[in-house]
Order: structure tokens, then sequence, then C-alpha cells
């Protein structure tokens, strides 16, 4: 721990730091344009025939998310390099924290709806991955799945939103779609589209009763907890909502939907935030209880209130990265990040962690002069102006945020300035984190105070933000003092609440651990049960169709042509044509005879020579037809074939045993009926295809190119090597593909031990 | 297989086929024939060779192993497709040179198309042929 | 007559049909050969049949003299043919091989892969 504990400001530190530092001075270019009210716009083309594109749009919006993920990737990044320093995989993961931090850019600057997709799948693969990190534990796995799982299957709803969306907008690009006011909204499939829509947001921003992954998510090291499940992919979600707010947003189906889910997220995560005897799920429930928020204030379309979630939005990320981190630097001083144990006394040893996790806490709980402070008056004054009901739903948010008073006071001033001694893990003694797990934490709680004390700065990016949201609001001023009003008197009676809160909260956790203990729902375990479900039924259901014999798979599939077939027939009112049998001539007699004769003797015999004299009756017959009826080369071709088929099936069947080794001939009466049923329903089709007047059109123009185009006279042979090459080449390969294969089956596998 | 008339004879035949095979490469354009019945008759030319003569005699008489002549043959039928690219055509469009065309003749027409045509032949007579050798020499 | 040929086809296919049904692979690949016969013939009998008049341009004319044979599902035919060839080599070699591997010809007893719940 020697190297940890000197200061370190080699430049090799800050090389992890390097990209996402560039990144967010790219996107910090862009700040005077865009508060100015402009947009940017970067297209390439990616799939065309499809309407796919490569398009990238930076507006208020997606130019602030840029900033968050930039600004804290860099944060997270030079934290990491020392957290993770001397790890095995430390490679991987900076490899994997880079990738997700550029799908994550991705996601929200993307201006096509299928790009913002694959990017939106991107970070959950990520995220997978780096919640699997610790892929050697068991728990690690289980969480990561889960995640993926869950995320995943939000995803998929929204690609199919997605797909919606672009065939009811006519077009993939959002700018395109968010254009047309109404189009969505006013469409028969809205209800549909906002259903797979939300979905995927509320998946992927764990809103109840899917929140469950993220907080097992917090198996992933401490910095991804930071970034991914705190400040940027979880708001992935929160982002979603809040571009799709112009297009689907407005309606009663919307604004009941988030603010149901919403309000009840945040209570109910923020309750559990209480019970939690870890400080890092603490500061999961209420990253959980954040996001039921910014939900809930998305639900309108009233400017204070998308005011409020913008700025709880940045208030948010800064200090919830600041105290993620911050708990990172006290588990890797103490070894230990049980509530219980860390009762205080550490302020003294890590004095740099101490005052930015202070200050961080201070923010979320709302002090002024802090941009929580503002942010919270926001969202009373919000809620105020919004809600019809306002009474329950300012009772609701104000036990929230008393909550998280408490909670911040857990994480952040308990275990710094606490009566009680920390207990250590063996061999810990408390010390000062190196400076790249301190210098980041520092710079976001500052940026906390900064933004509060001058509330301009912080319009800089909330106001264009907001513009993208609500085109036709305007943001509502951010200030510090709004005068003695309902929302002072609120955050006071906050305050009050919070810390009685934070005084009775070792007696609260005892009494909801009891609760929950008794409590028969639990979404972990249910989620469980769901996966089991699945495993079972997809046991069940491959017992019942893979049987492992071939004759069954042959009947399963037969039958199902058949049904397809028959069952378009029957549906269509297709009746088959009466056939007047015609006056044949002898040699078409003679073929027909000979088919048939061929046909019969290699279904009847119980000799193999008999068998394959009746299969080459059949093809010098087939053969026949080919000659009659003016298809010369067709004829060669098969009788060439024909003769090969007979050389082959001597060398190889003549050396096999038997037809029927135990001698009788077994009579398969439902075989023979599925094969007559599937014979006739195959002459019915060829008589129906045959009432159809033949479309000639190709031909005859093959006919009428052959020669002057293309100097063949033998059209056959011009359609094979000239007009129709490429298929030709395609074919002569498979040709070669199965030969080769043959071969090396024939040559290739000698087991050891074969005599 | 021992029989004298059959191995004197096969001799002859295989020569006969084979020449006839490229006779019906060649006609294919005009006539009934082309690559894929040149190269059967040339394959199963080989195969009477071999079930007469033994396997090893008719790879003797070959040279060049079967799967070869099969991989070069879907090379050489690329070629056909590309000779277009080169020429600035699209990919497998018809090339043609007529040499030593006058007036009233066209004069030798040779074709990116032939090569094509070849390339088939040479995949179905070396597929078929690796395929039979492998089979009399294993089974 | 090429109601005629419809009819043959659908016997052609039910007896290729009833011969993959079979336990015997050996029956199974007779039933291949069949059913691709059938298929050829199918294909062909609904491009039409045009008796004695293949698809040729005589010498001096740009252009076929009256109704010839339908060439394009000839040219299809032909390709389906020799790849119809190579999917039974390689069919029956995949027999051969498994009858060697395994000793039965018994698709119900080529059980590799999937073996037997209960391992019998």
């Amino acid at each position: 721990m020697a190297a940890a504990h000197g200061t370190d400001w080699r430049l090799r530190a800050f090389a992890p730091a390097v990209l996402p530092v560039v990144i967010f001075v790219w996107a910090a270019g862009h700040l005077p344009a865009v508060a100015a009210g402009g947009t940017v716009r970067l297209a390439w083309d990616w799939v065309p025939s499809l309407g796919v594109s490569l398009s990238f749009l930076i507006d208020g919006l997606s130019l602030t998310f840029a900033l968050l993920i930039s600004g804290i990737g860099a944060v997270v990044m030079l934290y990491s390099g020392q957290y993770l320093s001397g790890h095995e995989h430390y490679g991987r993961f900076m490899g994997y924290l880079t990738a997700f931090m550029l799908a994550m850019l991705g996601l929200v600057l993307a201006d096509n709806l299928i790009a913002l997709f694959v990017f939106w799948e991107l970070t959950t693969v990520t995220s997978y991955l780096l919640i699997g990190f610790g892929h050697a534990d068991a728990k690690s796995r289980r969480s990561a799945l889960q995640a993926l799982l869950v995320t995943g299957t939000g995803g998929l709803a929204l690609l199919a939103g997605f797909i919606l969306i672009g065939s009811v907008a006519g077009s993939f690009e959002l700018s395109e779609v968010l254009a047309q006011p109404g189009v969505l909204t006013d469409h028969p499939w809205y209800l549909a589209i906002l259903i797979l829509v939300l979905a995927g947001a509320f998946t992927k921003s764990a809103q109840f009763p899917l929140h469950f992954w993220l907080p097992n998510a917090m198996a992933a090291p401490t910095p991804v907890s930071a970034y991914l499940h705190s400040a940027t992919m979880v708001k992935g979600g929160v982002y979603l909502l809040a571009r799709m707010h112009p297009g689907l947003g407005g309606t009663e189906p919307w604004f009941w939907s988030l603010t149901v889910f919403g309000a009840f997220t945040a209570v109910f995560a923020s309750v559990l935030a209480l019970r939690q005897s870890d400080l890092k799920q603490v500061l999961a429930y209420t990253t959980l209880m954040a996001l039921g928020t910014l939900t809930l204030f998305l639900a309108s379309g009233v400017d204070v209130a998308i005011t409020a979630a913008v700025t709880f939005l940045i208030v948010h990320s800064l200090y919830k990265a600041c105290l993620f981190l911050a708990v990172g630097n006290i588990d890797h001083a103490t070894g230990t990040r049980e509530v219980s144990r860390l009762t205080g006394g550490l302020a003294r040893a890590m004095p740099v962690t101490t005052v930015a996790a202070g200050l961080a806490a201070l923010s979320m709980a709302g002090f002024p002069p802090f941009l929580g402070f503002i942010g919270k008056e926001l969202k009373y004054k919000g809620i105020l102006a919004v809600a019809s009901e306002p009474y329950v739903v300012v009772a609701a948010v104000l036990a929230a945020n008393a909550l998280m008073f408490a909670a911040a006071a857990v994480v952040a001033f308990r275990p710094f300035w606490g009566r009680g001694t920390p207990e250590l893990e063996p061999g810990a003694t408390p010390h000062e984190a190196p400076w790249p797990m301190w210098i980041g934490p520092a710079a976001l709680a500052l940026l906390g105070v900064v933004f509060g004390l001058m509330p301009d700065l912080a319009a800089v990016l909330v106001d264009p933000a907001v513009v993208a949201i609500l085109p036709a609001g305007t943001p509502y001023e951010l200030k510090l003092w709004h005068g003695v009003n309902v929302p002072l008197l609120l955050s006071i009676a906050t305050f009050v609440l919070g810390l009685g809160l934070y005084l009775a909260s070792d007696r609260l956790r005892a009494g909801l651990a009891a609760i929950e203990a008794r409590n028969p729902v639990h979404f972990d375990r249910g989620w469980d049960r769901v996966l089991d479900g699945v495993k079972a039924f997809a046991g069940w259901q491959t017992r019942l169709v893979q049987s492992g014999e071939l004759r069954v798979y042959l009947r399963l599939t037969f039958a199902t042509f058949l049904a397809a077939l028959g069952g378009t027939m029957l549906a269509r009112g297709i009746g088959v044509p009466a056939v007047a049998l015609p006056q044949l001539l002898a040699k078409e007699w003679a073929v027909i005879v000979l088919i048939v004769a061929g046909t019969a003797l290699v279904v009847l015999t119980r000799s193999r020579v008999a068998a394959i004299a009746g299969l080459g009756v059949v093809g010098i017959g087939v053969a026949l037809v080919f000659i009659i009826y003016g298809a010369p080369d067709v004829a060669i071709t098969q009788l060439l074939v024909e003769t090969l088929v007979v050389v082959l099936v001597a060398v190889v069947l003549l050396r096999m045993p038997r037809l029927y080794s135990e001698g009788r001939v077994i009579h398969r009466p439902v075989d023979a009926v599925l094969a007559v049923a599937i014979g006739g329903a195959t002459t019915a089709v060829l008589l129906l295809v045959l009432e159809v007047p033949l479309d000639r059109r190709l031909t005859t123009w093959f006919e009428e190119t052959s020669w002057p185009e293309a100097f063949g006279r033998n059209i056959v042979n011009v359609i094979l090597v000239d007009f129709r090459a490429l298929d030709t080449f395609g074919e002569i390969a498979v040709v070669l593909i199965a030969a080769l294969s043959a071969f090396v089956l024939i040559k290739g596998i000698r087991r050891e031990g074969r005599e | 297989m021992n029989s004298v008339i059959l191995m004197a004879g096969s001799r002859i035949l295989v020569a006969l086929l084979l020449v006839f095979s490229v006779f019906m490469l060649l006609r294919g354009h005009n006539e009934p024939g082309g690559g894929f019945i040149g190269g059967l008759i040339g394959a199963v030319g080989f195969v009477i060779y071999a079930i007469a003569c033994g396997t090893s005699s008719a790879r003797e008489a070959l040279r060049v192993p079967p799967e070869t002549v099969a991989a070069a043959g879907l090379g050489v039928a690329l070629l056909g497709g590309v000779w277009a690219a080169v020429d600035g055509d699209a990919f497998f469009t018809g090339q043609w040179l007529f040499l030593g065309a006058t007036e009233d003749s066209k004069g030798l027409p040779l074709s990116s198309v032939l090569v094509f045509d070849v390339g088939v032949y040479l995949v179905v007579f070396g597929s078929i042929l690796s395929l039979v050798f492998a089979l009399e020499e294993e089974v | 007559m090429e109601a005629v040929l419809a009819i043959l086809i659908g016997l052609l296919v039910a007896a290729s049909v009833y011969l993959m049904l079979a336990k015997s692979i050996l029956r199974f690949l007779f039933g291949l050969i069949l059913i691709s016969n059938a298929a050829n013939l199918l294909i062909f009998a609904a491009g039409r049949l045009t008796p004695g008049q293949p698809p040729l341009i005589p010498e001096g004319a740009d252009a076929p003299f009256g109704t010839v044979a339908n060439a394009l599902p000839q040219a299809l035919v032909l390709t389906a043919i020799v790849i119809g060839f190579g999917l039974f080599a390689f069919a029956l070699v995949l027999a051969w091989r498994a009858y060697t591997e395994l000793g039965t010809l018994d698709s119900d007893e080529m059980r590799l892969a999937e073996p037997r719940e209960g391992g019998s």
C-alpha cells in the first residue's frame, strides 16, 4: 500500500481519462451554439435501403447528457485507473468501460431510432460485462444475467415500438418523427407504441416492479456502480422518456403511467433505502428513488416540472457519482461497507473524502446554497403546479425527500463524524485514498456548490435541455432564493422530518427488516421463479418436439407442410380443378407406365438390388419426359447423373446390410395416409398452377436477347452461364462444398481404436 | 474387377469420352451441351476407368488430385466473373473477344462466358471424381 | 399431358414421403432420390410442356421460330439435378459413415447426439 499512499502525479495516471476528457472538450465546444438555440446534425448512411442511418443530433438534451457522460466518465476512469491498478484484468475492465462510454454517448446523440436501439443494446451488453466483471463469483454472474435479461427484454419491446413509430411516422429519423406533432398520439397504434416504448424505458431505468436488477447490479466494482448504475446508463430510460416527450407525451395514458410508476418507485425505493445495511445498497435504492422522481416529473408538460426534472437529473448525477466513489474510498480504507460497522471516526484519516462526501450529501439532502436545494425547491414547485391531488403527491415527495435526507446522512455523515469507531477489517488502517481517487469526487462535489451559488451557470445546461423536451415551453428561472413561499416551508419540513428519520435510522432498519422477513412478495426471488418456469417450459417443449428420432421430426415436418398447404386451400375455398383425361400418345403412355412401375418397385421390394433398379427406371423415365418435351440439355444431365447415382449406390449400398434384416416388411398405415395426403396436395397445387395462364415475359426476353446480345444459340446454356451466371456460380460452389464435405467424411475422421 | 477386355476397352473409352466431353463443353453455347454436361461426361469416363483399372491408376492418369481440380474450377469460374469487373462492367457481364473477325465472319469468339463454363466443367468433374475415388478407396 | 404429369408427380411424392418415413436409413435415401426427381418434374411441368421444340435458335435467325419449350425452367432443373446429386452423395456418405460408426441403419437407434432420457 506504500505506493498508494504516496502522491503519484506521474502522467501515466492520467492516461485513462484522456479519451473522456477529449470528448468532454469536444462536446463543450458545442455549448455556445446550443445555448443560443441551435442544433448540430451529423449523418452517415448505414443501411440506406432500410432507412437506417448513423445520424447524430446535438441539441440541448443530448448535449447535457453527453457532457455528463464524458465528464463523469473522465472522473470514473481516472478513479478506476487507481482503484483497479494491478488487477489481472485491468485492461479488460478499462476496455469495457470505454466501450460503455462510447455506446452511451451514441445512445444520447443518435438521431436515428434504429441506431439508438443498437446503442441502447450495446449499453446493456457492456453493463452485463461490467456487472459480471468479478465472474468467479456466482452472485456477480447471476446479477449480470438478471440485468441483461430484464433490460434486454425491455430493449426488444423498445425495438418493436421503434418499428411501429417508423411505420406510423414514415421515418426512422427522430428529428423528422418529432417534427410532426400529433402523428403518433393521434394514431390508432398510439397505445401499443406507448406501452412498448415505456417497457424499454422503465426496465432500463429500473422502475417498479422491475427495479430489482439495479440493487443486484451493485455486485459490480464501485466505479461501475457510480458510472453506469447511478449517473448514466440507468438514466438512459429517463433520457428516452425526455426525448420522446414531444412525440408521445401530453396524453392521459402518458401522464398517468409515468406519474403512477414514477411516484410509486420513488416512495417505495426511499423507504427501502433506509432498510439497507450496505452503504452501496443504500445508494442504489436512493438511485431508484431518483429515477422514480425523474419519471414522475416527465409525466406532465408543465415548464416548471420539466425544469425540475432536468435540474434534478444534473444534481443527482453529480452527487450520486461522488457518493459512490466516496463509498469506494471508505471500502478501500476500512475493508467494509456495513452501516453498522462504520459508526464514525474516519474524518481525521480521510479528510478530502470526508469533505467531498459531505458536500455531495448536503446537495443530496437539499441544503442551500447547493444545486440540490434549487432542485428540491423546483420539485415542490413542479408538484404543486402539476398535481391534481397536490396533497397526496406532495406528501409522497416530501416523504421521499426526507428519507433521502436521512440516507445522505447515513452514507456521508455518520462514517466520518459519528461518535463511534469503525470496526475495521483485520489489517486495514484508515487512510486517505490516493489522489486519482479523491480528486474526481471532490470536483463533482464542488460543482454542486458552484452551480448552486451561480444558478445562471447551471441554466446554460438546463435551459436548452428543457427547450428540447418542451419546444414551446419557457424554462423556469433557476434561483436560490424565491422568498418565503410554500416550497421553502416544505423544505424546512423536509429537514426536520429527515433529521428525525436519521436519528431513528437504526431502529427503522431493524423494523423494516422485520417487516421484510414476513413479507411474502419478493421480487428478486420471484424473478428466479420466473426463470425456473421458463426453463421448465423449455424442457417440456423440447421433450415434446425434439424426441431425437428422425422419423418423428420428418413426420412433424411433413404434417406441418400439409397443414399449411391444406389449411390455405381450405381457408381460401380453393377447390381442385377437374381434369379431363387427355388423349395421350403411345410414347407418353410408355413413359408414364415406366415411371409408375419403377416407383412401385422401389416401394414394394425387399431387395436392395431391385430397389436400385427401380430408381434407375424412374430416372430414365424422367429423362424421357425431358426428351419428349424439348429439353435435351436437361435429359442428358439427368441420364449422366442417373449413371453416377447407380455407381455410387452400387459402391456403398452393397456393403451395407439388407433392407429388412429381420426378414419381414412392416406396414405403416399412418405414414401411408400422410404420404398419400401430401402427394395429393402436390398434385392439387400443380393443377391449380396450371389453371393460371403462364407468364412468359422472362422466357420471351431470354429468347429475344440470347443471340443478339449474348451470342449464344442454346438459350438454356446462355441463361446458365451468362444471364444468371451469379446463380450458377453459387450452385457450383454448393456442389463443391457437398463433394468436399463428403470427401472429408469418407477420408478425414479416423478415430483411434477403430478396427 | 479383372476383366482384360474392360481394361483395354476402358483406355480407349476414357480417351473418347474426354474428347467428347470437351466437345460438349465447347459447343454448349449454341447446341445442347455446356459445362455441366461436359463435366459429367468427363467424370463418367474416369469413373469407368477407375472401375476397370483401379482407383490408383485412375489417380495417376489424372495427375492432379480431383479436389484440386474442383477448387481450381471455382477459381476459374470466378475469373470469368471478375473479367467483367476489370473491364468496368457489372460482375459477371459477358465479355467477348472476336479473334480474326472480318466483315462477314465473326472469327473465333472467345468470351468470359466460356471461361465461366470451363470453370463449371472443372467443378463438376473434380467434385464427382473426388467423391467417387474416395468412396472406391475407403468403402 | 400436364394434368397426367401432375398426378404422376403426386404419386412420386407420396412414394418418396412414405419411403422417407421408414426406419431404415437406406429407404430414406431412396425417398430422397425419388423426391428430387419429383421436384424437378414439378418445376418442369409448371413451366408448361411443349413437345419436340428445344429452345435453340437456328443458324441465321435472331430468335427461335414459333413456340419452343420454355427455357427458364430447363435452366433451373438442370442445376437442380446436379445439386440434387451432390446432396444425395453427401447423404449417402453420411449414412455410410453413421453405419460404420454406430453399426446400425435404423434411424431410431442413431441417438449419439440426443441420447434417450434416463440412458437406456
